[in-house]
């Protein structure tokens, strides 16, 4: 009887000890979202309290995807992502390499590496918007001084140069998540089959092919799923740099949520957006944390 | 010869590299640190000057409000209630997270990975599709434009991710230890505070800095659910210099520099323990 009850408490104290955080997440994000999800199913303005008790169905969702210019916003936040992690996982791997190559200041170097980890978005946004302003820039002023160009580039103002200006911002800000990551993957890598290669011949390509690459992907993947819980930060950067301009080039799809439920009052219309930006990033993190969990029982299998 | 050369220029090559990528790193800041020191004036001279010719505390002064020909932009009141907002909803999802962490670091129960999953995925709803309910709920709550209902959201916002974190750090002390105080007869509360939570301190400090820094750093909800100097916290503040028609760029430099020397600050004293924490903790058996 008693050892029941002990196996009993043990079964339970888990779930005690993890039940204020359940807690929490279920009054203050679950919650919201289960009301989030019933406004998507209305046609609520702010302006007009009334509306948000007409249920319409689907229709705003309907109403999304048969716009085209959702579809181009939504198009772009994907290939925005895509190019901006996989330019910081290709970054963050090379100054990885380098530094684990570097004896002298190797300390220094990582700490000074770590620190636009911690820079707030909006300061990044608003550093770039400052030097890439095309009057007084730092980066113009350069290229002007240095005689490269003699006119003002419009970096912020011209369509493509812009979405170019924010990725910069975008991949400034992260490529330390994968650089330090992927650093600390090099350091905890073994000596031993490193060398067992080189005696048998194999040129540093193959070695890093073979050997180091798959050691470090686990450390990759930690990366990826840190960064998957929070691209939506790219909303900061692009509100600060261009707001979206011009022209709605540079709208991405988190911004485009703020300016229908805020700026144009159409909050059942921002709520089925949000709801599709919801699912895209839960997509992202479940695909690189499942990718996370498979690559480290592989390595728990070979050791 | 050739040989010793070539390696020689390997070398050199390596070093350039290496300073090329400090300089992209570290410049954009330093540039805008730079700016906080100079007058606007300086800033926008055409052509540009490049050496400083005047080095001035009048940005900082200009936004505390010393000065005469003041912006009305009350940066300290920013500053408190970032402050207060951050500290709060840290200290709360410490305690939340260290009683999450070490139940998935010490048990073994079932569907755990579903859980950690389960939790990572509330933490990745974008800040900006969250403000939409939490704004209209908070309204009607009448918590809209206080620090309780940001630190509320912001509470939440860390758990997860301080969960993932405080996770790791309790793995990597050996169960034996509090088995052993066990045998000896703590109970395991006690066993807990007396071995495992000294052994962890340093890496709970450490997720303790990076859930500051999330809150501190946070502009998203913090954008749409403040809109007074009861609440409104410094990166929302920033924006305030934008208002205007021309914006104003060594008081935004100052503002800046504010924002960002307590984060580089906290961010090099537990750089170490935070790198442990990340690639150890994230499930694994």
């Amino acid at each position: 009887m008693l050892r029941y009850l002990r196996t009993r408490q043990a079964k339970l104290t888990p779930i005690l000890l993890l039940s204020p955080a359940l807690f929490t997440m279920l009054f203050v994000v679950a919650l919201p979202l289960v009301f989030s999800l019933y406004t998507s199913l209305t046609p609520y303005r702010l302006i007009r309290p009334e509306t948000i008790e007409i249920f319409i169905g689907l229709r705003n969702y309907v109403r999304l995807f048969s716009d085209p210019d959702f579809w181009e916003v939504f198009g772009r936040t994907i290939l925005f992502l895509l190019i901006a992690l996989n330019l910081e996982f290709l970054f963050g791997l090379g100054i990885a390499l380098l530094i684990n190559r570097i004896t002298w200041g190797q300390r220094t170097l990582r700490t000074i590496m770590m620190f636009p980890m911690m820079f707030s978005p909006v300061l990044v946004g608003f550093q770039f918007k400052f030097i890439f302003n095309d009057n007084i820039g730092v980066l113009n002023n350069a290229l002007q001084s240095l005689g490269i160009t003699d006119q003002a580039i419009p970096w912020l103002v011209d369509r493509e140069l812009a979405m170019f200006s924010i990725i910069f911002a975008e991949v400034w800000m992260s490529t330390s998540v994968f650089a330090i990551l992927l650093l600390a993957g090099l350091f905890a890598m073994p000596r031993d089959p490193l060398e067992a290669a080189k005696v048998d011949g194999c040129n540093s390509w193959q070695v890093f092919r073979h050997i180091t690459l798959p050691f470090i992907m686990p450390f990759a993947f930690i990366a990826m799923t840190i960064r998957s819980l929070d691209v939506a930060r790219a909303f900061d950067i692009v509100t600060v740099m261009t707001g979206g301009g011009p022209a709605g080039r540079t709208e991405l799809l988190w911004t485009l949520i703020a300016r229908t439920g805020y700026e144009n009052a159409r909050m059942g219309q921002a709520n089925a957006m949000a709801y599709i930006s919801t699912i895209l990033s839960i997509a992202f993190t479940y695909f690189f944390f499942t990718k996370l969990v498979a690559a480290r029982r592989f390595m728990g299998g070979a050791e | 010869m050739s040989r010793a050369l070539k390696k020689r220029l390997r070398a050199t090559g390596l070093w350039l590299t290496t300073f090329l990528l400090m300089v992209i790193i570290s410049v954009p800041g330093l540039w805008v640190v730079l700016s906080a020191f100079r007058p606007n004036r300086e800033i926008l001279a055409r052509p540009p000057i490049w050496i400083p010719e005047q080095v001035t505390l009048n940005n900082f002064a200009k936004i505390f409000g010393f000065d005469e020909g003041q912006v009305a932009i009350p940066v300290l009141s920013y500053f408190i209630n970032s402050l207060v907002i951050a500290l709060t909803s840290t200290v709360i999802a410490l305690v939340i997270g260290m009683a999450g962490g070490y139940a998935f670091a010490r048990f073994r129960f079932r569907f755990k990975n579903a859980w950690f999953l389960g939790l990572m995925l509330f933490r990745t709803v974008p800040g900006i599709a969250l403000s939409l309910p939490v704004f209209m709920l908070w309204s009607r709550l009448g918590i809209i434009d206080t620090k309780l209902g940001l630190i509320i959201v912001y509470v939440s916002l860390n758990v997860p991710f301080t969960i993932w974190l405080i996770d790791g750090f309790f793995r990597q002390i050996p169960a034996s230890l509090s088995e052993a105080a066990q045998v000896d007869g703590c109970t395991r509360w006690q066993a807990f505070w007396r071995i495992e939570f000294p052994l962890a301190r340093s890496g709970i400090a450490a997720a303790g800095v990076f859930a500051f820094l999330t809150s501190w750093n946070e502009y998203a909800l913090a954008s749409q659910l403040t809109r007074s100097t009861d609440s409104k916290t410094l990166p929302v503040g920033l924006m305030d210099f934008t208002s205007q028609f021309t914006i104003d760029w060594a008081g935004m430099s100052a503002m800046a520099v504010i924002i960002i020397v307590p984060a580089l600050i906290l961010t090099f004293i537990v750089q170490k323990h935070l790198i442990a924490g990340l690639t150890f903790g994230g499930v694994k058996g």
